[in-house]
């Protein structure tokens, strides 16, 4: 047989969910549904088909409270209790009596009748408007899936004993796989559906491998054996990769290998110039499972700690309890370098499922961020009060995304005096100097920067809707992404002022947006003033290594230099120029 | 013995999620016979695919029935969660 040679090379697009390129065997855990036949029985094999039904469940029962058991012992209950309601739908009488009752009447086999049942519940609760119901869907689908397997006598494939290594391909991960799954011999994840902050995401992060999500179709197209690669970075999967493509990304990981090996080098180093001026660098997060990877990456804390993921996917709200025990985890892992927490910044790109946002034609100008928490004080405050209570286990800070004008930032820092007298109230003690910073990402707050540093401890830029509603391009518009351009003048310009009015008064300034981790923009930054570069863990050494081949005197000539050009174009050329001069080796 | 009541649904979430969760968890403690009817719909109390497919929105109006010797127990049972404000802190 001639295994290779007739494969086509295919590469799928799906959702970057963590980093890293690999490449490897695929380990196919699963795809679609079990092939069921549809075959009459006889009366008399009846009681058997009943019992095989009941022994399956018995079977079923067990194994979900197995991996519940392991897995509130390995990760937290809050995992685990997705497999109460496996087993409410396991237990579930309406179900089990249409299946027995069917069984008699129509008389086919149990694995017949149970996924057509299955399939009859899907179907109706797809139908449903609600977030929440649509969501029980994986529930039934997961329990149907399982009690087939157990009919059929087979095992789902399993993950605990990888005799090498391989890169796991599935139609999606659950808690169970990923609980036991023999994880040095896993290098990577790739599946048909999920998001950014699915299981499997966070799963791939906290093992610091590369995973792909939301392919929908990869599990048709590869089978166990086949090899493929893995580019969490880029969000992409190439299927029987040709030689071709398999000797260029031999060379991109051992450049990128090489490459790391000089950066980790840098780890514990600081961002510091030839002539000795200091920056902070720190990364942007929005699980506390990528902790290990910012410190891995050197990061001397983390810039902007995303909160939306609490909010999304679910049909309730997050409690104050369970918000609290996440940010009490990142402050305390990452004591005693400051943590800053961006207060809920919902609304354009970012949907939630429960809170009842109406459809906005525009929703980047709409009803988000902080327009939202002002407007809804008690989802606001319960936020508040979580991040207060965690702000003695560490260094906190918070910030307010969105801000265009004064009111805003002084409603919600009244707000956030009603969240502490709260606290003092209930006798819960916080960090009463806790320091609260704006986000500058609108043109009207950059404009009054100067008003807006008085009335804040620090300022953090985010440039990604900075650009946006500077220049007026939606980043999501493909058709004007040409237009989308961190180096125009204007926003140079911006960036400038920002940091001069707060120096002015006092307050320091970070960056957490795309530009403060690509390499071009960091002597400009440098030469600013920038005292804190915030960018993805994996941007962290590279930043640094630029920071520390180069002097401050530098860096100001080149910002005073790049200022006088008159185009974005003019502008990148001459950074890129500047950057090669002083770090030749650098891969971008 | 049969006990009847109606309800306003008062839950916030409607008998969706938690509260229709611990309301099945609670209706299967009792042996008496436990429907819930929305409308001309009925469901099993005491089946979660039942009541999440009655799409028990909050201000809904909705009928509990129990049969059985527990059956007034029951009620004022699951009364409780249909019109407690659940909130799921602490």
């Amino acid at each position: 047989m001639n295994q290779s040679s007739n494969k086509e090379e295919k590469i799928i697009k799906g959702i970057p969910a963590s980093p890293g390129i690999t490449s490897g065997k695929v380990f196919l855990l699963d795809s679609e549904e079990p092939t069921i036949i549809k075959r009459q029985i006889a009366d008399e094999e009846l009681p058997l088909e009943i019992a095989r039904f009941e022994e399956a469940l018995i079977q079923t029962r067990k194994e979900i409270l197995n991996i519940q058991k392991k897995i509130s012992e390995e990760m937290s209950s809050e995992h685990a209790d997705i497999f109460d309601a496996h087993l409410l739908v396991l237990e579930d009488r309406m179900l089990l009596e249409e299946v027995i009752s069917r069984l008699r009447k129509e008389k086919f086999t149990v694995e017949y009748i149970l996924l057509d049942v299955i399939k009859k519940y899907i179907k109706v609760f797809s139908r449903m408007d609600d977030e929440y119901l649509k969501e029980r869907i994986s529930d039934i689908d997961d329990v149907g899936k399982r009690i087939l397997r157990n009919l059929l006598g087979q095992q789902r494939r399993d993950l605990s004993n990888l005799k090498e290594k391989v890169i796991v391909v599935a139609y999606d991960l659950s808690p169970s796989d990923t609980a036991s799954m023999h994880k040095k011999n896993v290098t990577g994840f790739v599946t048909d559906v999920g998001g950014r902050t699915s299981h499997t995401a966070i799963m791939a992060k906290s093992l610091e491998i590369p995973a792909v999500v939301g392919l929908e179709t990869v599990t048709r197209w590869v089978k166990s054996g086949d090899y493929i690669i893995v580019n969490g970075n880029q969000g992409t999967v190439i299927i029987n990769p040709t030689e071709e493509t398999l000797k260029k990304l031999e060379v991109e990981k051992v450049l990128f290998e090489e490459f790391n090996r000089r950066l980790s080098g840098l780890r514990n180093l600081p961002a510091e110039t030839l002539d000795g001026y200091r920056v902070k660098i720190a990364a942007n997060i929005e699980l506390p499972e990528e902790i290990p990877s910012v410190l891995a990456h050197g990061a001397f804390g983390i810039g902007l700690y995303r909160t939306e993921y609490f909010y999304m996917n679910r049909k309730d709200l997050p409690t104050e309890e369970e918000q609290l025990e996440a940010y009490r985890r990142v402050a305390i892992q990452m004591a005693p370098y400051s943590v800053t927490i961006r207060t809920l910044d919902l609304g354009g790109d970012k949907f939630i499922s429960q809170l009842e946002i109406p459809y906005e034609i525009n929703p980047f100008m709409g009803w988000r961020a902080i327009r939202f928490c002002l407007a809804k004080p008690e989802i606001f405050k319960t936020q508040l009060r979580a991040i207060l209570r965690a702000s003695v286990e560490g260094k906190l800070r918070m910030m307010y995304p969105l801000i265009s004008g004064i009111e805003e930032l002084r409603e919600a820092n009244r707000l956030l005096e009603e969240a502490k007298n709260e606290l003092r109230q209930r006798n819960v003690p916080f960090d009463e100097t806790l320091e609260v910073g704006a986000m500058i990402e609108v043109p009207s707050a950059a404009l009054i920067s100067d008003l807006l540093a008085k009335e804040v401890g620090f300022f953090s830029i985010g440039t990604n809707d900075l650009i946006q509603y500077s220049l007026a391009v939606d980043r999501v518009n493909e058709k004007i992404a040409y237009l989308y351009e961190p180096a125009h003048p204007a926003i140079l310009r911006m960036a400038k002022s920002i940091i001069d009015a707060a120096h002015k008064e006092g307050i320091w300034v970070g960056m957490c947006g795309e530009m403060a981790g690509d390499p071009i923009f960091i002597p400009i930054l440098l030469g600013f003033g920038l005292d804190e570069f915030s960018t993805s863990p994996m941007n962290v050494p590279e930043t640094k290594q630029v920071i520390r081949a180069m002097t401050i005197t530098q860096a100001k000539e080149i910002a005073q230099t790049a200022s006088t050009f008159s185009t974005g174009h003019e502008i990148v050329e001459y950074l890129r120029n500047k950057l090669k001069e002083i770090v030749p080796e650098i891969v971008s | 013995m049969i006990a009847k009541k109606k309800f306003v649904v008062k839950n916030k979430q409607g008998l969706h999620a938690r509260p229709a969760a611990l309301f099945v968890q609670v209706a299967n403690r009792f042996d008496s016979n436990i429907i819930v009817r929305k409308g001309t719909l009925t469901a099993n109390g005491k089946s979660i695919m039942g009541i999440l497919m009655l799409e028990v929105g909050p201000g809904t109006d909705i009928w509990i029935e129990a049969e059985g010797e527990d059956a007034q127990d029951a009620i004022e049972v699951l009364e409780k969660i249909v019109l407690d404000e659940y909130e799921p802190i602490q």
